[in-house]
């Protein structure tokens, strides 16, 4: 069986993409919270916060970047719930197929999907006078921290698209996720805050994987930085990828 | 006589509340066999429990002789399942669908065989809309389709009339009577007592967990006292009105 597992996740991946091409409005909706806090923050509050030499436009850009894909990803679990619901998914599960790709499919259409509501954000980034003088190589290396924060969050995406017990269930685990980067070194640094809040916001991972991105932006060097980002980046990944093929065993009852 | 599907002494358990007690089944090669049984019966567990989607507390399943425990890969190689609501892709296609299974069973020209089963259940000129936009009818019909991929020797029809206007009715029994031709052996479950009278060579009757009936409908009709013979005013029924009515059938 193992010998299809390539062909049968290209074509469940091509049937879950047709979703969002047929589907762009989740394209949109994924990119307007992030460029609407983009606008309140560079327009409203950026004034009053100091960043120094930088502007912040480009201070802010890498934190929005993560709530658009921690926003982008409930879509990964709002479709594999609306699968198991459709009896779509049983059909599946009682053919020759390959049965991880089943659950591939869908993460690497989050992958995709996540990857244009990027642009979509980067674009308007653009308009609002973000600038960055990285080469290809630093863009390359942002492409990468992003697409592996995308599959990190998408996998425990996974747990609640196949276990929730309603559709507000399935999505309402990202919340949590959006809300992260306030308490980080997305919006303002973090050696103003008070001394625990400041200890969550420098240990926790989206402070390691801003200031990662940042530093690629803004042609510095990226340090220790890059790394922690990396460590938890694949350490999410790895236990969620685990969680989330626990829950997918039992629900197939494999 | 060949055997299809085999069944003996299954039981499974939903926590305390046991849904099979011990089921005992045999389904010749080639023939259609009716499950009956009312509302929560086991009907569905039985049929998910053949299509290797659950694993029984008890007892063994073979399908197309293979164990459904321990082959289930070959199982799936065997059957089509044909679940209580139409498992098709609404965003999709009708025509995509059958692409879609198509590959999934890893065949030559999927849209060869797309194009040949939308004409053999008229869904042609539906054949590039999306599904969503189907009737009832329609999708069970493209459903059905969809489980024929591939020619798979057993297909389970899980209450393929729930749910269905008359003339989408027949159009699903038609369909099963032309795969039983074909020589596809078909389980079919439902809770309509014509419609397993229409269709079964065999009918079972599912009660409480265990199979309190199997036979041929000659051999159940023995169950009652012999017939009398009475002089009846035959009444239209209701059918009857609705076909003479809408001037089809």
């Amino acid at each position: 069986m193992a010998t299809h597992f390539v062909s049968d996740t290209t074509v469940l991946t091509g049937r879950t993409l047709r979703h969002v091409t047929r589907s762009l409005d989740t394209i949109i909706t994924t990119a307007i919270t992030p460029i609407a806090m983009m606008l309140l923050f560079v327009y409203v509050f950026g004034g009053a916060i100091d960043t120094g030499s930088v502007s912040y436009v480009d201070y802010m850009l890498p934190g929005i970047l993560l709530i658009t894909i921690a926003s982008g990803i409930s879509y990964t679990a709002f479709r594999l719930f609306g699968d198991m619901q459709a009896g779509i998914f049983e059909r599946f599960q009682s053919m020759p197929i390959a049965r991880s790709g089943v659950l591939w499919a869908h993460v690497l259409t989050s992958l995709v999907a996540n990857l244009l509501s990027l642009v979509v954000v980067v674009g308007v980034a653009l308009v609002m006078g973000f600038r960055s003088g990285a080469g290809v190589l630093a863009w390359l290396a942002v492409a990468g921290v992003l697409a592996l924060f995308t599959l990190a969050l998408t996998w425990i995406a996974v747990i609640p698209g196949l276990s929730a017990k309603s559709i507000d269930g399935a999505s309402a685990f990202s919340y949590p996720l959006i809300f992260l980067p306030f308490i980080s070194s997305a919006f303002v640094p973090t050696d103003t805050m008070p001394g625990p809040v400041r200890a969550f916001a420098e240990n926790q991972p989206v402070t390691a994987i801003v200031n990662a991105i940042r530093a690629l932006f803004t042609q510095q060097p990226v340090g220790a930085d890059l790394w922690t980002a990396l460590a938890w980046c694949v350490g999410i990944l790895v236990v969620a990828y685990v969680c989330a093929n626990l829950v997918y065993r039992r629900r197939i009852g494999a | 006589m060949t055997v299809a599907v085999q069944v003996r002494g299954l039981e499974k358990a939903y926590k305390e509340l046991r849904v099979l007690r011990g089921v005992d089944l045999e389904v010749a090669r080639g023939s259609i066999f009716a499950l009956l049984g009312s509302n929560g019966a086991g009907k569905t567990t039985l049929v998910k429990i053949l299509s290797t989607l659950l694993k029984a507390d008890a007892g063994t399943a073979r399908v197309n002789g293979f164990d459904v425990a321990t082959q289930a890969a070959d199982v799936r190689e065997s059957i089509s399942l044909t679940g209580q609501f139409a498992a098709v892709d609404h965003i999709l296609s009708g025509r995509e669908n059958l692409v879609l299974v198509a590959r999934l069973r890893h065949l030559k020209d999927p849209r060869a065989v797309a194009d040949g089963l939308l004409r053999r259940f008229s869904l042609t000129e539906a054949g590039g809309r999306r599904v969503a936009t189907y009737s009832g009818g329609m999708r069970r019909r493209l459903d059905i389709a969809m489980s024929l991929i591939g020619n798979p020797p057993v297909v389970f029809l899980d209450e393929p009339t729930a749910g269905l206007d008359p003339e989408a009715r027949l159009e699903v029994w038609q369909a099963v009577r032309e795969l039983a031709a074909g020589g596809t052996t078909v389980l079919l479950t439902t809770q309509y007592l014509d419609e397993a009278e229409q269709l079964a060579d065999r009918i079972a009757i599912l009660h409480q967990g265990r199979i309190i009936v199997d036979g041929t409908l000659a051999e159940l009709k023995q169950l009652l006292p012999p017939a009398k013979v009475e002089y009846v005013e035959k009444q239209p029924s209701l059918e009857d009105v609705f076909f003479a009515v809408v001037g089809e059938r």
